[in-house]
């Protein structure tokens, strides 16, 4: 299997604002990655290099071997894109924008594949419908059609699935998985960690224009591994040094992460000790959710302290 | 050829599905001009020996064609700017020339079909004479042309209506207006009359009423060649706007 997407040190600048500082990534055919981070990460800002809607300032990007600026033709054309922001073209219906947009890829009578497009985005219905007059929703999975009228190798999902109901959730997850599993390599961006863990095979995060981690969800998950403890203590709380070190604040709640459950018993007694009264204690396994806020806060210099 | 043959489908199909506004509303207008104008003036003004009406329908025909060439293009871009759908178009394969061509062809269809549809009204007035149709054709294309590709500069260049609005009205509106459609340049002060040889639209609509009556202010050859090198100098602008990605890829 070659090599789907390499980004080398791109950097990129919004007036002095520094949107991407630096990243480099590599991502295998057939993978199905995800690239998480908080709002104003970079996430977009790196998808529309990669798609050619923005220059870097440095760097250089390549699909399946093509660069996305000197080679831009062949290189677009390997490349599917499902844009962040919830754009359609209001003159045309459902139809009439895939078949142009097929056009525009240089293919013609592309009606039974746009036919089992919509039918696995449940649009079927809508097919003649004009854009304006169709939900968010709706817009949205036109979106993901969009993307794949041309069968492109590498797909890149930027939060496809914000405003969309879960049963479209479930089925749009279940065709996109089809495609990995049929060869296309995905690159997906979203904000709900449950769907990333459950299917990306490797992440990046990003902060700040920078990779802050990257690995397979798997061993991201095991770095974490164990118990994660939420307590809420009565005020005035004030935590012992060597606790508020470990400690992360989590709406309200102090949040500790415990290599197993048999840590638990020596941070209550420590929190006696300190004379802190608990009010609600919580016990979760840890999920993405804690990797991706434990990365955040120790990539970030602004953690926020019980 | 596909990616350019849709895009092209695509922008003539935008403004045929409004054909109210983009080509109607036009030849009414044009329609407007020529009754105020002809009436007032029929009875007093001949031109080069020609009656005024006849005389007029031309440069109206060709003025309108290069207005709406430009708001063709223009008007395309920014909505597509505005609303975000112009991703549509910058993530498919499309070269900067085809993307060009296609945005100007369309232009110049729209200016044709106006074109055509003013001459079609406004002969019921009076009739002009064809002496060279092809001088017509060249001209109405290239001047169509043009207004086209500078259509695609103010649509890059403007991000917001108004701004385009500005373009229309400070260079657009003057450049057409004070270019002898209304009028022979003959007629005017001397200063004026060399302040309009710097106009290359005077030329389009000179060379064009050439093409109908067989005489002009200029020698046709003359207007020809600076409509041909405006074209050309318009079009290398945009082709290097669009390869810069300015605007359009930030
Ligand atoms: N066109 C632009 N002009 C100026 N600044 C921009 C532009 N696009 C993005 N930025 C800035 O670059 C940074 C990265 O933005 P980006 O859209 O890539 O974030 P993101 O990771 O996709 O966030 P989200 O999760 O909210 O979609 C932000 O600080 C943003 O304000
Ligand atoms: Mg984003």
């Amino acid at each position: 299997m070659g090599v789907a997407v390499a980004i080398d040190r791109v950097e990129k600048h919004f007036a002095s604002l520094q949107a991407l500082a630096g990243v480099s990534l590599q991502i295998e055919e057939g993978e199905f990655f995800g690239l998480l981070g908080p709002n104003g990460a970079g996430k977009t800002t790196l998808i529309s290099c990669l798609a050619g809607l923005s220059r870097p300032d440095s760097g250089s990007l390549t699909v399946l071997g093509h660069d996305v600026v000197s080679d831009y033709r062949a290189a677009r054309r390997l490349l599917g894109v499902v844009p962040q922001e919830l754009v359609f073209d209001p003159f045309f219906s459902v139809r009439e924008t895939l078949r142009i947009q097929s056009g525009y890829f240089g293919i013609r009578n592309n009606d039974d594949w746009i036919d089992e497009i919509l039918a696995n985005l449940d649009l079927g219905a809508k097919a003649d419908t004009n854009m304006r007059r169709l939900s968010g929703g709706m817009k949205r999975r036109v979106l993901v059609a969009q993307a794949l009228v041309h069968k492109p190798p590498v797909i890149v999902l930027d939060e496809p699935t914000a405003g969309v109901d879960v049963e479209l959730r479930q089925g749009l997850w279940q065709f996109v998985r089809r495609l990995n599993r049929d060869g296309h390599t995905v690159i997906l961006t979203t904000h709900y960690l449950e769907e990333a863990e459950s299917l990306c095979g490797r992440i990046a995060m990003l902060k700040q224009g920078r990779v802050v981690a990257l690995d397979s969800t798997a061993n991201l998950l095991a770095r974490f591994a164990g118990q994660t403890v939420s307590l809420r203590l009565a005020p005035p709380a004030v935590l012992p040094q060597h606790l508020a070190a470990r400690a992360t604040l989590v709406d309200g709640s102090c949040t500790f992460h415990l290599a197993g459950a048999r840590d638990i018993e020596p941070l209550l007694a420590d929190l006696r000790q300190a004379g802190c009264v608990i009010e609600d204690l919580r016990l979760t396994q840890t999920d993405l959710e804690d990797v991706f806020l434990g990365v955040m806060q120790s990539a970030g210099s602004n953690r926020s302290r019980c | 050829m596909t990616g350019f043959r849709t895009l092209l489908y695509k922008e003539v199909l935008r403004f045929w599905k409004v054909s109210f506004q983009t080509i109607a509303a036009p030849v009414l207008t044009a329609l407007l001009y020529l009754m105020i104008f002809s009436h007032v003036l029929e009875a007093h003004v001949q031109v080069h020996g020609i009656a005024y009406t006849a005389f007029l329908i031309p440069g109206l025909v060709m003025m309108s064609a290069l207005q709406n060439a430009f708001a063709n293009s223009s008007s395309s871009l920014i909505q597509s700017k505005v609303t975000g759908s112009v991703v549509f178009v910058l993530l498919p394969p499309i070269s900067y020339g085809e993307f060009f061509l296609a945005y100007v062809v369309a232009a110049m269809l729209r200016g044709l079909m106006v074109g055509a549809g003013v001459l079609l009204v406004t002969v019921w007035f009076a009739v002009p004479a064809v002496k060279a149709p092809l001088w017509i054709l060249a001209f109405v294309v290239l001047g169509g042309a043009i207004m086209g590709a500078l259509g695609m500069i103010a649509g890059i260049w403007a991000d917001k209506f108004d701004q385009l609005a500005g373009f229309q009205n400070f260079l657009i509106m003057p450049l057409t207006m004070l270019s002898g459609v209304f009028y022979s340049i003959h007629s005017l002060p001397d200063f004026w009359q060399q302040v309009s040889h710097f106009n290359p639209v005077f030329y389009m609509i000179d060379g064009f009423r050439f093409g109908f009556f067989g005489v002009s202010d200029v020698a046709p050859e003359v207007s020809l060649t600076v409509v041909g090198t405006s074209f050309a100098l318009v079009s290398a602008a945009t082709l290097l706007l669009l390869r810069s990605g300015y605007k359009l890829r930030s």
